[in-house]
């Protein structure tokens, strides 16, 4: 048993939980469901739901709105903050017995392993799911389903560096001319990051981390922050970053550009789950249902600039493909295991 | 009315049937203990046990030992030290001009500095990321517009160590001013008249007679300086990070990430409790001083300097000053309102409605954080009041014995930081008994809590201004001491009351320190949604946000104003 898992469960004091659900982790895949008129009915019943999600706002909101709008009488409440806060809030709201939580949206797989050791998910497998995702892109029980790939590479401000001068790898970053220049988020707030974070630190080492803190990188927190700030011209750079925000940024004519690091670029895969606790269990089923259909997945791709795990969506130009992208590896179960410990030694390398 | 029933000190409440209040005043006491007593007690707790629940000092063994939390204190202290100091250089010339000299416009500047004292802090740091971030801030454009400087040059730079000591400052001047200028405003001009007498010129009666008498007022303002940079969440928690450095306020909340260590917050802030209780010890000694300095004055009026010609160069000065808390900072959030890009200066083609639809038609937190935090702040203005108004009456006319203990737990918050205290009722409310996490309760007590000494002060000064004959004369003729004070003292009071609940509902409104520990995604209120969308950099969104607060805020701040004014006379016929 890992270390974070063992803390994690004391702390929740769901250890006994955590651990059977564990131990019967035999469970089959259940049965593929659609959007069926009685559990359109009984959602419209409950009539709201909570969708705590990192994404970024605007979508997180139009997504919603998109949704209303295909279910009148249903309205989503959207909490949106960075992943890890997203975690932080569940967990702490969870070991207080508030259960408000439907539906939850993280850019950090590690956040489901935790939950359904935990045994706070419900298993849920969407017709659509079943047909067309890819087997990696949802768990065999049902637990969680990949809503949105992401990645997370360098971009800069076109205004403020030119083409031909603008970083081509994270090791460039490391050029003197680039002192005071970047802007970075931060792994104690984003799941984007906190993956990223983790590549970086297993494919660079540490020591690459250490070198960048003396570049005077400014420090925010989300990864949908780092897009504004470059784009608002407050820095030139961004070291990392949610990439579909620069690609829609630069889609709106706003002076920013990506690079896709020779080194690799860190995805995240981002889950989605529907919480055995929900207080509006049909509407959770539902917007689960909903969120990785055809539809609000063509929007993820047309309006987020996100990548989709849905293989009937239509690509639109303007985007690298996915699998164009020299990628570094994601490894949820590593991050689960050391993600305390990637907050630490960022917190010492960056001060903050 | 005073020679119809002459008042005898010796009037003691003669006992007609059953007088509920003796039961009633033990109710309000034991509730402020509970208000107090118990989050202290819990975070005493946690900072001396480890996590099996048994007695250690090695999480205050950690606070001293490991940089991680040494720096931040150090800093809070650096921090605090400078923006005290500023606050005074800045904060009592401007008192004084105000209150003693001839210069123009002096009601607009006192007007000016309730705005910035009424401005949240985290909201002033924010307008100042939209001025004065080195290459998007709007004031550095200007700089660049105007000397042609290469675009990586700066002016300003609001994410260090000195951007966040003057944005405090900005904020935390008012304690300093208001102190400093009521003192002047109060201090009778014999002194200075005698001093002019003599012989001695304006400026040496001001140098040897007007300073020294100012100088405790001076002093204890520096003081409240200090306790306020030292425990202010909202400025750090926007600037600190930017600028790579904790304060130990924002370092107290990033003990709750995943995952919390408790126990660490607990020691980190037991710190901040006894420093502030020191300093305000300190406070009162000073202050206390003050007494002697005012003797004997049959309330002449004060001597006014005449500044001649130089009247206009201070008004100037006064008005640049005020620029930095008020006039740029509103005027950024402006403008990133109804601009497309919250670091371009509005144009025709660059003017927007976008943001306004986005707060209040898309973004679905908007309407449940307006609900919570008007309910919040009318519940926390009413019960505050009421508890105020009570304990205040007790204590300024000795109803019961023990009346100084009420006085003294009614007081004792203004020594607990906000965030201390919500870090307390975390562990207090999280557990049962009292499970009240979750809920709008533990926001209303925690509001209450921090609300209570302010209103307690406003709600004894008032009623040291009415004299108990009246009471005195409901009891004689038969009434209980409650129904006195409902009859009788209540009305008398109408127009502090209901400054005293203004006051308490704009300070409620602008909270966050606490707000931030203690909200959960249904409990959440204004302070903290637009914290949260500071988190993704949303700024046209939370300029909105803010500008609205501002609105309300000004809005209650112009009510209270306005029947103080129409109330203060009717005040005086009833008292005359």
């Amino acid at each position: 048993m890992t270390r974070r898992f063992s803390k994690r469960d004391v702390l929740k004091g769901a250890g006994a939980l955590g651990l059977s659900a564990f131990a019967v982790r035999v469970a089959a895949t259940p049965a593929a469901e659609a959007m069926t008129p009685a559990l359109i009915e009984a959602a419209k019943k409950e009539g709201k739901l909570a969708f705590y999600t990192a994404m970024d706002l605007q979508f997180a909101e139009r997504l919603s709105k998109a949704f209303e709008a295909k279910f009148p009488g249903i309205v989503v409440r959207v909490e949106r903050s960075g992943a890890e806060r997203v975690f932080t809030r569940i967990g702490q709201e969870y070991s207080s017995n508030i259960h408000a939580v439907d539906v939850a949206n993280t850019a950090d797989q590690a956040h489901c392993i935790i939950w359904k050791r935990n045994g706070w998910l419900a298993p849920y497998l969407p017709k659509e799911v079943a047909q067309h995702f890819d087997k990696r892109y949802y768990d065999p029980e049902g637990l969680n389903i990949t809503t949105r790939i992401l990645v997370s590479p360098i971009a800069y401000n076109t205004n403020l560096v030119k083409k031909e001068d603008a970083p081509k790898s994270f090791k460039d970053l490391l050029d003197p001319k680039w002192v005071g220049k970047l802007v970075k988020a931060h792994p104690a707030y984003s799941g984007t990051i906190m993956n990223a974070t983790f590549e970086i630190a297993r494919d660079l080492g540490w020591d690459y981390f250490e070198k960048l803190a003396k570049q005077k990188v400014m420090q925010v927190q989300s990864a949908t922050d780092t897009p504004k700030r470059i784009s608002l011209g407050e820095r030139a750079v961004m070291v990392d970053g949610a990439g579909y925000l620069v690609i829609r940024y630069k889609e709106r004519g706003q002076p920013v550009d990506i690079i896709y690091p020779e080194e690799g670029t860190p995805p995240a895969t981002g889950p989605s789950a529907v919480f055995k606790a929900a207080p509006n269990p049909n509407a959770a089923r539902l917007f689960q249902n909903w969120m990785h259909s055809r539809e609000a997945q063509q929007l993820l791709v047309d309006w987020a600039r996100q990548y989709s795990p849905h293989g009937q969506t239509v690509e639109k130009p303007g985007i690298r493909k996915l699998a164009d992208i020299k990628l570094m590896k994601e490894d949820p179960e590593g991050v689960f295991a050391q993600a305390d410990a990637v907050t630490k030694r960022y917190t010492e390398i960056f001060k903050v | 009315m005073t020679i119809a029933i002459p008042a005898t000190p010796a009037s003691k409440p003669r006992k007609f049937g059953i007088d509920v209040s003796k039961p009633v005043l033990l109710v309000f006491a034991a509730i402020l203990c509970v208000l107090i007593v118990m989050p202290l007690s819990w975070l005493v707790y946690y900072a001396f046990t480890d996590k099996n629940g048994a007695f250690t000092v090695a999480n205050f063994y950690r606070l001293v030992s490991d940089a991680d939390f040494l720096d931040p204190l150090l800093t809070t202290f650096a921090l605090a030290t400078l923006s005290a100091l500023i606050c005074c250089a800045v904060a009592a010339p401007m008192g004084w001009l105000v209150a003693r000299t001839d210069m123009p416009l002096r009601r607009t500047v006192r007007l000016l500095v309730t705005a910035s004292f009424v401005t949240p802090p985290f909201l002033g740091a924010i307008a100042w990321e939209l001025l004065a971030a080195p290459n998007s801030g709007l004031l550095n454009q200007l700089y660049r517009e105007i000397t042609g400087a290469s675009p990586d040059s700066h002016l300003l730079n609001i994410y260090t160590f000195t951007g966040l000591v003057f944005v405090i400052s900005c904020y935390t001047f008012p304690y300093v001013f208001v102190l400093v200028a009521n003192t002047l405003d109060r201090t009778p001009g014999d002194l200075e008249d005698a001093s002019a007498i003599l012989g001695g010129s304006t400026w040496d009666t001001a140098r040897r007679i007007t300073i020294p008498l100012a100088l405790p007022a001076v002093l204890a303002g520096a003081l409240v300086a200090f306790l306020q940079a030292m425990t202010l969440f909202g400025s750090p928690a926007i600037l600190a990070m930017p600028a790579g450095f904790h304060t130990i306020t924002t370092k107290i909340w990033s003990l709750f990430q995943f995952p919390p260590k408790p126990e660490l917050a607990a020691a980190a802030s037991l710190p901040l409790l006894v420093l502030t209780v020191m300093l305000l010890r300190a406070e009162h000694m000073v202050l206390g001083r003050r007494g002697y300095s005012v003797v004997g004055g049959k309330n002449s009026e004060p001597r006014i300097v005449r500044l001649g010609p130089w009247r206009w160069v201070m008004l100037t000065v006064a008005m640049l000053v005020l620029m930095c808390p008020v006039f740029l900072p509103y005027f950024a959030l402006l403008n990133a309102s109804f601009s497309k890009i919250a670091s371009h200066l509005v144009s025709l083609n660059n003017f927007t409605l976008q943001n306004l639809h986005f707060v209040f038609f898309e973004l679905s937190a908007t309407s449940l954080a307006l609900r919570n935090t008007f309910i919040l702040g009318i519940l926390s203005a009413t019960c505050g009041t009421v508890l105020a108004l009570v304990i205040s009456y007790v204590t300024t006319r000795k109803a019961v014995t023990g009346y100084r203990v009420l006085g003294f737990l009614a007081t004792a918050p203004v020594a607990i930081p906000g965030i201390v205290l919500g870090v307390g009722l975390f562990f207090t409310y999280t557990r049962p008994p009292f499970v009240l996490y979750g809920t709008l309760w533990i926001l209303l007590i925690a509001f209450v809590t921090l609300a209570m000494p302010a209103a307690y002060q406003q709600m004894q000064s008032a009623f040291r201004s009415v004299h108990p004959e009246l009471e005195d004369a409901s009891r004689i003729l038969g009434a209980t001491r409650l129904r006195a004070l409902w009859q009788i003292t209540a009305p008398l009071l109408r127009t502090s009351l209901i400054a005293t609940w203004c006051f308490v509902f704009v300070g409620v409104i602008r909270e966050l320190s606490a707000a931030i520990m203690l909200f959960t995604s249904q409990t959440k209120v204004l302070s903290v949604l637009i914290y949260d969308l500071n988190e993704s950099g949303d700024l046209a969104a939370i300029s909105v946000l803010g500008l609205f607060m501002l609105i309300i805020t000004f809005s209650v701040v112009a009510l209270a104003n306005s029947l103080r004014g129409r109330g203060n006379a009717r005040r005086n016929v009833a008292i005359g």
